[in-house]
């Protein structure tokens, strides 16, 4: 088993006729993902790879029976793509775009509230259930199947541990990158209850950064709700006060709150083991196995 | 994208915020003019994109002209944390019995803006959250809705604002959010808002920052933004468009992706190396893109030793080898060992491609890294 996608999620890529998309589009399929339609305004009736083109998300819904969007929109369009998934009901939305204005995240943030439509991201490399579907842009070689899921803030970090755990025949059950920006749909603590309600996630592993206290919380979480082992690491040690590393979330703030020492300290006291080395992260992994 | 002092005010002004009269000067003279025309106490107070500009010497009142000369003179042209003062804002000063604070910024948590009033005003106010969080009263707004009007008289009274000033004050406030939604602000803040002895009330300082992914619909405050780098190396990574930060150590460090090159910074401490910067040539980089990389980490002077790693996803690791060997090539001595280690995306075409006579290649993080750290260590021996 696995979390929010599988061998029967079929998937609308919005925005397929762009280059991101087009390319990406063509990946998952190559990777067995169910890419059943595009939704591009303006370029209804087209076909990309073999996949028909509609102009909404909603006609893609009803001729296709699509249930999941992925989401290649320029930052400019981007939240109102994410509306038009959310607006039309889907199970789940994943948003691979970067640098879509806060404040219409937060608008996107509002609505998510009041729908039942899960969303992933943005500003994220997506999700992958080894051997059944990928939604996103992650290198589907490096994933192998397993029992051990994973969820982290940042793309390239994840695929360093998940070929960390490959490595040592350690497969996945999914891996999803829920994004480096301050607004986000699915946070750790979501991801984290799907793994702790799945039969065949037997361990997980959390990848965190600085900024922001969501892995506080997760660390809350884990000692108050959950069995399954949880391994951790957190990027950005060095990070000097003040400095973006990157990720429009990846900052300790001048009073030093979100610094990864206190991430650590949480996730220790919520007996979490967590690695200095991604290495270290696959021997903690190991050991709970 | 940080905004000046003086546009802040500006903007504030032009929407009906009550400021002190004030004039932009870049010369000596220019500021004798302005205080000649407002009158004194003056304030002169450099216009430089950092905090506590007021400890570190930037602001200055002066009673007199010969004091506004003096003090014009002093300010203009200093160095203050590192930026060069080439303009100062000459306000009429304000004569204050009390100070408040009010902000709106993103509460990141809860995913909503909100509205924040202390009447601890004057001071630092991440210092204030820390100690007294109680003296900062809070109130989150719907962005779907935008602001009702009470909720900025509410949290306003709730911090326990002079009732004969809390209207106008609310007043303010509601004026600050309509901007902070019109010019995609990331933060507003006003530190402090002054009340007169004749219970008047002042925006005495401004803090406006625009969120820079909103720029491509902000284009008049897109124009006032100004590369701000702190010396020639972040103006350069700006100019290639790296997200670089530059750091003490002696390691140079450039990968794709925030939270992996984050990791491989944390590495080189852990295995007792000290960092140079944080460089991340972004995804999809192409060989000019990691040519022109190179190019920056060479350029610091602080650094000893390289290491190039790149875990592909959209980068591909052709591309990534073709541009170590382009950069590489043209010297005729290497100016400083580069270990890289390629994975992910195309990465055995990479090792193919890579001219090993030129670098060397680990196979793991760990090992790069550990390379790396052992190669600064021999420079510096």
């Amino acid at each position: 088993m696995s979390i929010f996608v599988d061998d029967d999620t079929r998937v609308v890529v919005q925005g397929i006729t762009g280059g991101e998309g087009k390319f990406h589009a063509g990946q998952m399929i190559e990777y067995g993902t169910n890419v059943v339609a595009g939704a591009v305004p303006g370029k209804g009736g087209q076909e990309v790879d073999g996949v028909p083109v509609y102009d909404t998300v909603d006609e893609a819904v009803d001729a296709e029976d699509a249930d999941a969007s992925v989401i290649f929109v320029p930052p400019a369009f981007a939240a109102d793509a994410i509306f038009e998934s959310l607006d039309t009901d889907l199970d789940l939305a994943v948003a691979i775009t970067e640098g879509i204005p806060t404040q219409d995240m937060a608008k996107v943030n509002k609505r998510l509230s009041e729908t039942d439509t899960r969303l992933i991201g943005p500003n994220c490399p997506g999700i992958i259930t080894p051997g059944e579907a990928k939604l996103g842009i992650l290198p589907g070689n490096i994933f192998s199947e397993g029992n051990v899921g994973l969820v982290s803030r940042s793309g390239t970090l994840t695929y360093q541990v998940v070929d960390n755990l490959t490595e040592r025949g350690l497969g996945q059950s999914t891996a999803i990158g829920i994004g480096g920006d301050p607004i986000i749909g699915t946070s750790f603590v979501d991801a984290l209850e799907a793994f702790e309600a799945d039969p065949d996630t037997d361990a997980v592993v959390m990848c965190g950064e600085i900024g922001g206290e969501d892995e506080e919380q997760a660390a809350r979480f884990i000692g108050e709700h959950m069995d399954t082992p949880v391994a951790g690491f957190i990027a950005g040690r060095t990070a000097p006060p003040g400095k973006r590393m990157g990720h429009a979330g990846a900052i300790v703030s001048g009073s030093g709150t979100g610094t990864a020492q206190s991430k650590i300290d949480a996730l220790n006291d919520a007996g979490v083991p967590v690695g200095d080395t991604p290495e270290e992260v696959a021997d903690h992994v190991e050991d709970f196995l | 994208m940080k905004l000046h002092e003086y546009q802040a005010k500006s903007i504030f002004a032009d929407a009906g915020i009550p400021v002190p009269d004030s004039r932009l000067a870049t010369s000596v003279d220019e500021a004798l003019d302005a205080v000649d025309e407002i009158g004194y106490p003056a304030a002169i107070k450099a216009q430089v994109h950092v905090g506590g500009r007021g400890k570190a010497g930037g602001i200055k009142i002066a009673t007199d002209r010969e004091e506004a000369e003096q003090y014009a003179d002093e300010i203009l042209g200093m160095d203050l944390k590192g930026y060069t003062v080439d303009q100062v804002l000459v306000e009429a000063g304000v004569d204050f019995v009390d100070e408040l604070y009010v902000g709106v910024t993103m509460d990141r948590g809860e995913g909503k803006p909100v509205l924040m009033v202390s009447t601890e005003g004057g001071v630092n106010i991440e210092e204030v959250a820390e100690e007294n969080p109680d003296a900062i009263a809070r109130e989150h707004v719907d962005p779907a809705f935008g602001l009702h009007p009470y909720q900025a008289r509410k949290v306003v009274y709730e911090a326990g604002v002079d009732a004969d000033v809390a209207l106008d004050v609310a007043s303010i406030l509601s004026t600050l959010y309509d901007l902070y939604e019109e010019n995609d602000a990331s933060e507003i803040e006003v530190n402090p808002v002054m009340i007169t002895g004749d219970r008047d009330v002042v925006a005495a300082d401004a803090v406006m920052n625009i969120d820079e992914d909103a720029l491509f619909r902000q284009p008049d405050l897109a124009e006032m933004a100004e590369a701000s780098y702190e010396d020639d190396l972040e103006r350069k990574a700006g100019e290639y468009g790296f997200d670089y930060v530059r750091l003490s150590g002696n390691v140079g460090i450039i990968g794709n992706g925030a939270g992996l090159v984050m990791t491989t910074l944390d590495l080189v401490d852990y295995y007792g190396g000290a960092p140079a910067n944080f460089l991340d040539i972004g995804g999809g980089a192409k060989a000019e893109r990691v040519a022109n990389a190179l190019d920056m980490v060479f350029s610091d002077d602080n650094v000893d030793a390289v290491v190039f790693n790149i875990f592909g996803g959209i980068t591909r690791g052709d591309e990534v080898a073709k541009g170590i060997n382009e950069a590489l090539e043209q010297f005729d001595e290497i100016p400083k060992k580069v270990v890289v280690r390629l994975a992910g995306t195309n990465a055995e075409e990479g090792m193919e491609i890579l001219n090993t006579d030129l670098v060397e290649v680990e196979k793991t993080l760990e090992d790069a890294v550990q390379r790396a750290v052992a190669n600064a260590e021999e420079v510096t021996q």
